[in-house]
């Protein structure tokens, strides 16, 4: 490819992604203009008016629910991994009976479409008392969790030669211990990636939100979004202001963790 | 979403060996029970997984298919009491004038996602195989609406389509193409579709990721052999990469199937299903009966409907996966 030929693309690259990121720049751009600008007949395609209006409503009215969401999707990591971690290990490194079977039950289990789940979870969560519990929620996001971490990382433990734990047990290490000391040090990416995508899981979970909290001041931010459109549907630069700031935490992974999005991405390519 | 990406990437990589993750035990079997007493003795480290998977897969799945032949109605969760009812859950939804216009729906939606999803994401993988400055950033930027929660994206997208402040319209409006606002959301005519395009939207980078990544394992050898015998860029299309990238073609269109029929948040924050059920399909009915109409009987049955259906394609899926396995190695 000549030169020219080769900047071209470049050029018809930037174009397709600023036109499949439209929408995305369209709710930055509406977050910050005054409302006046918003309910013209011609679209404001700059924000020269910037205002943080929006964002000051969008705090003091979905503040809150941004904190639950951080609360339940943390929470939402920490079962994942602790039912994963071992669970991998089990399979990958010690070969447990019965493994081949819970892998398949977890690919299957993936595929169960979420409103089967949650119209069976609200039912159970009501009579445990739980509902508009975050730990409910905890539970319930969990479920979109576990199979993925469980399978990425049995893929990730299946490649750490057997001899390392098998060293481990001569000298005299239990598998708890060999678990702790050097298979989980060994996996950290593959622990990290884990926990990462439980994270983002959790926190775009829409579904298990509005169908296990009926109380305004316990749902999480999607559930906080949702509402908020259906009360306030003219004030829009509150509303996408909401949605910046839900936007943050995911904005913030991507930057601050981008190798080990890729490497949930492409967790294909993990060499045998 | 993304486990399936481990998969789906297995089955095309013809340089990187990857064992889908199906079946993993067969091949080292001899290992099994080997060195160190495993085998039972480890099954401690996976039973709390087993017990999750009792307790929030097959504990819910039985549970709804039990509703499903109760009437679980908004009283049942004061008196505790929901009489068995036989086959008459499974009459009502049938019955139930909306639930033909879902079903019609949701083939609709799903045929026109995955048309399209499949049709852009493999233009623009095709694409993204060129190398050009900034290739590698420009594809990777196109995966953040992919990672943002759904309910925002699609809040966007309400705003987009709103019918008279909307840029949608306005622009088309500008562009005398329309010569009146067309309401995008509020139409019985227009919703449902309105409703597909945002989730081909959504779907798109998925699509362009794993097709991407079932290209990359094409050998380049074939086209230049095919370039020496005087293939134009069509023929090499058509007589390779087609051929080559069916395995990735059947795991994706059948994940893509799967999550198709899952979709709710995108149509609920749009629609609601709405207006008169035009945009209704089987996933937001099954949550309107259960949890606006409060019949959870009625709502187990649209469930187990969707059940049926998944794990039918999961098989599907399965086999696709297996096939693809065996000729990578072929």
């Amino acid at each position: 490819m000549t030169a020219f030929r080769r900047y071209a693309t470049t050029a018809a690259g930037v174009l397709i992604l600023a036109v499949m990121l439209f929408p995305l720049y369209w709710m930055v751009n509406a977050s910050l203009l005054p409302s006046t600008e918003l309910v013209g007949s011609e679209p404001a395609w700059l924000p020269i008016h910037a205002t943080f209006d929006g964002y000051r409503n969008a705090l003091s009215s979905q503040g809150g629910h941004l904190l639950t969401s951080l609360y339940v999707s943390l929470g939402t990591v920490a079962v994942t991994l602790l039912i994963a971690v071992p669970a991998a290990y089990g399979l990958a490194q010690l070969r447990a009976a019965g493994g081949r079977l819970l892998v398949f039950a977890l690919l299957i289990a993936q595929m169960i479409p979420g409103i089967v789940m949650a119209n069976a979870l609200y039912v159970a969560a009501d009579a445990l008392h739980l509902i508009n519990s975050p730990l409910a929620l905890i539970l319930a996001d969990s479920t979109l969790s576990v199979p993925f971490a469980v399978l990425i990382l049995h893929a990730f433990m299946r490649t750490v030669p057997t001899e390392v734990r098998e060293a481990a047990a001569i000298d005299g290490a239990s598998r708890l211990r060999t678990l702790l000391s050097i298979i989980l040090p060994v996996s950290r990416n593959a622990v990290i990636t884990a926990g990462l995508f439980s994270f983002l899981f959790a926190w775009a979970d829409f579904l298990f939100g509005v169908t296990l909290t009926s109380r305004d001041e316990r749902a999480p931010i999607t559930v906080g979004i949702y509402r908020f459109i259906g009360a306030h549907m003219s004030d829009w630069n509150s509303v996408m202001a909401t949605g910046v700031m839900a936007s943050v935490p995911v904005a913030v992974l991507l930057v601050v963790a981008q190798r080990y999005v890729a490497a949930g991405i492409t967790a294909g390519s993990v060499k045998d | 979403m993304m486990a399936d990406t481990i998969h789906s990437q297995a089955a095309p990589a013809g340089g990187v060996r990857v064992r889908p993750i199906g079946k993993p035990m067969g091949r080292s079997a001899g290992v099994r029970g080997g060195r160190g007493g495993t085998g039972w003795a480890a099954f401690g480290f996976i039973a709390p997984a087993w017990l999750y998977v009792a307790a929030f897969y097959v504990y819910p799945l039985a549970g709804n298919v039990r509703m499903s032949f109760q009437d679980y109605t908004v009283t049942s969760f004061f008196t505790g009491r929901a009489p068995f009812v036989g086959w008459r859950n499974y009459e009502a939804v049938w019955r139930d004038p909306a639930f033909a216009k879902t079903v019609v729906n949701t083939v609709a939606f799903t045929v026109g996602s995955l048309l399209f999803q499949f049709g852009i994401g493999l233009a623009l993988a095709v694409f993204f195989q060129r190398r050009f400055p900034l290739g590698g950033v420009l594809r990777s930027l196109l995966l953040v609406p992919w990672l943002l929660p759904l309910v925002v994206s699609g809040t966007a997208w309400r705003w987009i389509m709103e019918t008279d402040s909307g840029v949608l319209n306005q622009a088309l409006m500008q562009a005398h193409l329309i010569d009146q606002p067309i309401p995008w959301l509020a139409s019985t005519s227009v919703s449902l579709l309105s409703v597909t395009l945002v989730n081909v939207w959504v779907g798109i980078p998925f699509n362009m990721v794993i097709l991407y990544g079932g290209l990359q394992g094409i050998p380049a050898h074939l086209y230049e052999a095919a370039a020496l015998d005087g293939a134009g860029a069509w023929q090499r299309f058509r007589h390779i990469t087609l051929p080559l990238l069916r395995p990735v073609t059947a795991v994706v269109l059948t994940l893509g199937l799967i999550y198709t029929l899952k979709v709710f948040d995108v149509i609920m924050v749009l629609t609601q299903g709405g207006p008169a059920n035009s945009s209704q399909t089987l996933t937001t009915f099954a949550y309107d009966l259960s949890f606006q109409r409060l019949t959870f009987g009625h709502g187990a049955v649209v469930g187990n409907l969707l059940i049926v259906v998944a794990v039918v394609f999961a098989f599907v899926y399965l086999r696709a996966t297996r096939d693809g396995e065996g000729r990578a190695a072929a």
